[in-house]
């Protein structure tokens, strides 16, 4: 039992990584902008995030927690939605072509967050001797009380308090995609930018604010991974691109809908970490085990353009560029 | 009701260009490179305090060896350059053909791995074999690796019209954990998670050298790919097809082409060819396997491809390019004592001033002329 | 008066690159609860004009002035369509601007910048209050895309009136519906005049015209030719303004002879891709040695009839299209083959598509590629180069197209020398049918020239030539014979040499049959 309980629990870690990164993609798809530099703007939350509160951290006597979390959210959020905006730059005004500059943002956001990550590395004193033993304190905190409820509460009530915010967010975005005005102009420019554009949507506005938004939220799951999952330490290892392609494909598999995004995130998050508990797996089928996320992902892209249900298709300007006179 | 009878017209109106003169294109293309070196000299001088022109020289020493007296063109770095930037072209060639055809095959980066994969294991069961049979085996299932992990998003395409992005993209990372797999199968020595250099003896299934030449080889097998490939798409009647494909299916169905026929074939080229890649990198580079065995270069190739707007020899400049800045960002990272990710920083900050710069090739701007008077 | 002008357009010009004139120096108003048309025929620039109301496109030159406040006119700069909606204007396009996915109250509440929350109870209920007030049927809640087209209409026009327009343009409302749906439809702007809206219907019918405005404002290329009170006109008067004069266009046309059955055509009938009947049941037959011409207003089934004759369009069952070789006389049923098929069954059938670079030639492709399009398949492996660039010689120096070379992409050459490539190629696989589609649209009358001699040279040779065109003059000049379609039915085929355009204008609309009913 406590063995089931340790892998709902890392699942659920595990997801709310994703989660940030899903929920950002999800925003910014919808406005029709298919952005694959999500890993990029994950490190480039990350090792934002991680450099703020080093520094403040290290020159300030007794760092203020909250200030601690604001920096870090603060880093996190606004390093990531600038490479948004180089995005939005690049693809909106000058009309790039969304998919190569999306990878060349994954490229420049990776080395970006490597190169400072090392940077920060060598500074500290070698691999693993970054302290920011405040600001991940912070975000460690778990809910008191709650936590102590046996069972329930572990699986419930044991995570830091970002795991609750991307479950909050992932419900906000859920009501602002379908319930709010906004939301539905939103939709309007990712499905059909011409007719959004005549109902009087300023379409280029949406998608810029759409993408930056949305890549800030996913440089979130980066703070995420580095505050609490990682528990404040950097490793150049490429987990955070792993993790980026992943939320990429949680996209797809929650159909474009923030609320699949919740229990997707935790079923990946589950795949990812089930091997430890399926006796008799060895090293190898382990790693087969791994392509689960994935392959359960194709098998829902396949699905849904045989069901060919309209609601359930990508926006339909996903990855096109939109230009007034273009007709 | 607001009041909006005071608006001008606007300040900019872009407009598209009907052409522009080849000069002006590349001069365009130039500036924005010079641009980028520029932007890139100055993070690396904030970083380092060195003279930006000093900074660009151990760039160029880098990639072609430091200049010393008795200093030799192809020297050790060189030809690694030479290397690594045939094996970023050849990856560039094989996604040629699906991007002409304006299917997005970011898949490249997988079915260099499962090419990767296939050599690899031909190395390791059929060392046995007489090096010519040995060669044979190899590269006909890197071809065939390749080329069945693009077929599944190409059919699902065009029969269903599946989004090939995301298909391609998702078939990468089943790729990885497939080659996770064989790492873990063929670990040597056992507990390395590393599959180790094989046949470190014998060199079976190794690239000879040629002439002396270690990586002579990748040079000819990847010129006679981007050769054979730029005759393929430019005088083939199968290339002629994929052109009108990528063109407008609409005078594909005129012209009485079969539209999905043509999207299947042209995709198991592209991963026969990116499968390939993955025989170079294994076969005549690194001569192990591994998850970065691709390493990314999947992704390079993509952008590489698309800039070149799928003229293979262009592509052979803008692989130098890349793989120039590449070890050119390495090398000032270990003078300056910075750590070699510097090079992505740098790629990427080039990059995005490349594909910034096609704006202003596609597109002119035209300003407010006048100033109406507004009541 | 002045103060009952609702809008004023004053001297606008509008260019599209550096030789398409769209509308030149156009000057009218719309008067406050009227019903204005705007008459024209095809590419005369009525769309273009209207677009410029509705913030699609800005004038290069010219004024706009409105009278919001009744106040007296004021100049107004509409930079988007969101200007035009706060001036209260609303134009529902011929292609919809709806978004597929959502329902008709989502879609009404689009780009509304109200609260932040959408309240769709609240909306589905203004909807219908809307559709009570004027006679409209529309359910709140249905899915764009489970709408038929009239559905589809008449939500584009309660989204317009939700936004308080009072000012609505219709361009060409009636091409899709049917004819009781057009008459709800006209009941429906009745009822809006009625409530002091200003009503602009972009038509080329003659017929709506007389039956639903009160003034008609004609436009001819691009030029106001001027506006007269629909109780003043009638269908010849208004014919006359909107074709202009009679031009004698010297086109040497000669007697047919050694006329040959060539397309047997019985039954024909096609379901275009929204599932309306694009072609009813059409029988004729083309003759070798002939131009057959063929009129009607645009989307009466001129697309469909040349594509399914060419084995690019589904037909429906009971269809028949009989090829009579020349030399043979054998017979060979054309419906049921692929495009490729007729081809390699000896069908020399040469077809120059109305959308010339999205069908008929490959934009990226210079002209030497462009001539192997139909061709390509010759030779082992690699394509035959040779024969298409002496053939890209010929085509250029014959027909004197214009470009810098024959590798320049033909996207790059103007629209009549891109159409000078298509025909070209077209007329130099020897065709024993060949099947033009509007093939002098938007060039100079030069090149035109050039076209209609290369049709009668074609003719000469015994080709049976389809001519599908909207200029009437070039119809009467040109063809034998002219086919007239309406709504996918084949209204009549007269004698080119006997005809006026005043009977084919009357073919073209309902008119004839109402004309015989009245009678």
């Amino acid at each position: 039992m406590s063995g089931l309980t340790t892998l709902l629990q890392s699942s659920i870690a595990f997801g709310t990584i994703i989660m940030f990164g899903a929920l950002g993609e999800i925003i910014t798809e919808k406005a029709g902008n298919l952005n694959l530099g999500i890993p990029g703007v994950m490190y480039l939350g990350a090792i934002s995030s991680l450099v703020g509160v080093f520094f403040y951290e290290k020159n300030v006597a007794e760092p203020n927690p909250v200030v601690c979390a604001i920096i870090a959210i603060l880093c996190a959020f606004c390093a990531a939605a600038l490479g948004g905006l180089i995005f939005s730059f690049l693809t909106i005004t000058l009309r790039a072509n969304q998919n190569v500059t999306g990878l060349t943002l994954t490229i420049f956001g990776s080395g970006v967050a490597n190169f400072f990550g090392g940077l920060l590395n060598g500074f500290a004193g070698g691999v693993g001797q970054i302290r920011v033993a405040t600001t991940s304190k912070v975000f460690m905190t778990k809910l008191p009380l709650l936590s102590d409820l046996g069972i329930v509460g572990k699986l419930l009530f044991s995570y830091g308090w970002l795991v609750y915010v991307a479950i909050i967010l992932a419900i906000l975005c859920q009501w602002y995609l379908n319930k709010t005005r906004s939301g539905l102009n939103l939709r309007a420019v990712g499905e059909n930018p011409a007719t959004a554009d005549a109902a009087g949507i300023n379409v280029t506005l949406y998608r810029y604010l759409a993408t930056c938004i949305g890549t800030g939220i996913a440089g979130l799951g980066g703070l995420y991974y580095v505050m609490d999952y990682t528990k404040g330490t950097w490793a150049n290892d490429g987990t955070i691109e792993n993790l980026g392609w992943l939320a990429v494909a949680l996209v797809i598999f929650a159909i474009w809908r923030p609320k699949n995004a919740i229990w997707g995130a935790y079923l990946f998050g589950f795949l990812f970490w089930a091997y430890l508990y399926i006796p008799g797996l060895n090293r190898q089928s382990l790693e087969l085990f791994n392509m689960l996320p994935y392959v359960v992902t194709i098998i829902v892209l396949v699905f849904t353009s045989f069901r060919k249900k309209r609601e359930n298709q990508p926006p339909n300007s996903l990855g096109l560029a939109y230009f007034r006179e273009d007709r | 009701m607001a009041n909006v009878a005071t608006h001008k017209e606007p300040l900019v109106r872009i407009a598209k260009r009907d052409s522009i003169p080849f000069w002006k294109s590349t001069i365009v293309r130039l500036i924005s490179i010079v641009l980028a070196l520029i932007v890139c000299g100055g993070i690396i001088y904030l970083l380092v305090k060195v003279n930006p022109l000093e900074v660009y020289k151990s760039m160029v020493e880098g990639a072609f060896g430091s200049f010393s007296k008795d200093y030799k063109f192809f020297n050790r770095r060189t030809w690694i350059t030479i290397r690594d930037t045939m094996m970023l072209l050849c990856i560039a060639v094989g996604l040629a053909p699906a991007f002409k055809m304006r299917f997005w095959n970011i898949g490249a980066e997988g079915q260099i791995l499962v090419g990767g994969i296939a050599t690899a294991a031909c190395m390791i069961y059929l060392k046995d074999l007489p090096p010519v049979v040995l060669f044979i085996c190899m590269v006909v299932t890197s071809l065939l690796a390749g080329a069945i992990w693009s077929f599944l998003p190409a059919l699902f395409k065009a029969k269903w019209n599946t989004n090939e992005t995301l298909f391609t993209l998702m078939m990468n990372y089943v790729a990885i954990q497939l080659t996770s797999f064989f790492v873990a199968l063929w670990e040597n020595p056992y507990g390395s998670n590393t599959v180790g250099v094989i046949n470190p003896t014998g060199h079976e299934g190794w690239f000879p050298s040629v002439f002396g030449q270690d990586y002579l080889l990748n040079v000819i097998v990847v010129m006679i790919v981007t050769v054979g490939m730029f005759i393929y798409l430019k005088y083939s009647k199968q290339g002629y097809e994929i052109a009108v494909v990528g063109d407008s299916e609409n005078t594909a169905r005129y012209a009485g082409i079969n539209v999905k026929k043509v999207i299947i074939r042209t995709m198991l080229i592209s991963g026969a060819i990116c499968g390939l890649s993955g025989f170079v990198a294994v076969s005549g580079a690194s001569h192990t396997i591994s998850i970065s065995t691709a390493g990314g270069k999947g992704f390079t190739a993509i952008i590489v491809a698309w800039l070149a707007k799928f003229n293979t020899f262009t592509m052979i400049l803008i692989s130098m390019l890349l793989v120039f800045l590449d070890k050119g960002a390495i090398e000032i990272a270990s003078k300056y004592d910075l750590n070699d990710y510097v090079a992505s920083m740098i790629t990427g900050i080039i990059l995005f001033f490349i594909l910034g710069s096609e704006f202003f090739i596609n597109y002119r701007m035209i300003f407010r002329h006048k100033n109406k008077e507004v009541q | 008066m002045q103060n009952n002008i609702a809008v004023k357009m004053q001297n606008i010009t509008k260019t599209f690159g550096k030789k398409v004139i769209a509308n030149k120096n156009v000057t009218l108003h719309i008067e406050k609860g009227e019903i204005l048309s705007l008459l024209g025929e095809n590419g005369s620039g009525k769309t273009t004009l209207m677009n410029m109301l509705a913030g699609i496109y800005y004038p290069d030159s010219g004024s706009i002035f409105m009278d919001n406040d009744g106040e007296g006119l004021k100049e107004v700069s509409i930079r988007s369509p969101k200007d035009a909606y706060t001036l209260g204007i609303g134009m529902i396009h011929q292609h919809f601007k709806l978004v597929d996915v959502f329902t008709a109250t989502e879609n009404v509440a689009l780009g509304l910048d109200r609260s932040i929350a959408f309240n769709k109870k609240q909306i589905a209920t203004d909807i219908l209050a809307i559709c009570d007030k004027y006679g409209f049927k529309v359910d709140p809640d249905k899915k764009v895309y489970n709408m038929s087209v009239s559905e589809k209409q008449t939500l584009e026009i309660v989204k317009a009136l939700y936004r308080g327009a009072n000012i609505l343009i219709l361009d060409e409302p009636t091409a899709v519906l049917t004819p009781q749906e057009t008459d709800m439809l006209f009941d429906v702007m009745r009822n809006m005049k009625e409530d002091g809206k200003s009503i602009i219907i972009i038509t080329h019918k003659l017929n709506e015209v007389l039956a639903i405005s009160d003034r008609v404002s004609i436009l001819r290329k691009g030029e106001y030719v001027g506006t007269v009170d629909t109780a003043d006109a009638s269908v010849q008067s208004l014919t006359e303004m909107m074709v202009g004069q009679k031009v004698t266009l010297e086109i040497d046309r000669k007697e047919p002879h050694d006329k040959k059955e060539r397309l047997v055509v019985k039954d024909l009938t096609c379901v275009n891709k929204y599932g309306v009947t694009a072609l009813d049941n059409i029988s004729f037959t083309a003759y070798g040695g002939e131009i057959l011409g063929v009129a009607g207003i645009s989307g009466s089934g001129q697309k469909e009839l040349l594509e399914a004759i060419a084995g690019l369009h589904e037909t429906t069952e009971g269809s028949s299209v009989q090829y009579i070789a020349p030399d043979s006389d054998e017979k060979t049923e054309l419906i049921g083959k692929t495009a490729l098929q007729i081809k390699n069954m000896g069908v020399a059938l040469s077809f120059v598509p109305e959308d010339r670079l999205g069908m008929g030639l490959v934009g990226s492709m210079g002209m030497s590629d462009n001539m192997m399009l139909r061709s390509y398949r010759k030779g082992f492996i690699f394509t035959e180069r040779t024969g298409p660039k002496k053939l890209a010689n010929k085509v250029k120096e014959e027909l004197e197209v214009v470009t810098p070379s024959i590798q320049t992409p033909v996207r790059k050459l103007s629209g009549g020398n891109v159409q000078k490539v298509l025909v070209g190629r077209e007329i130099a696989a020897q065709p024993t049918v060949l099947m033009t589609a509007y093939a002098v649209r938007g060039l100079d009358v030069n090149t035109s020239y050039t076209i209609y001699g290369l049709l009668n040279e074609q003719k000469e040779k015994g080709v049976a030539v389809i001519y599908v065109g909207e200029d009437l003059d070039v119809l009467l000049a040109l063809s034998d014979r002219i086919l007239v379609l309406c709504d996918g039915k084949l209204n009549g085929i007269v004698d080119a040499r006997t005809t006026t355009k005043e009977e084919i204008g009357l073919l073209m609309t309902h008119i004839r049959e109402e004309a015989q009913n009245n009678g």
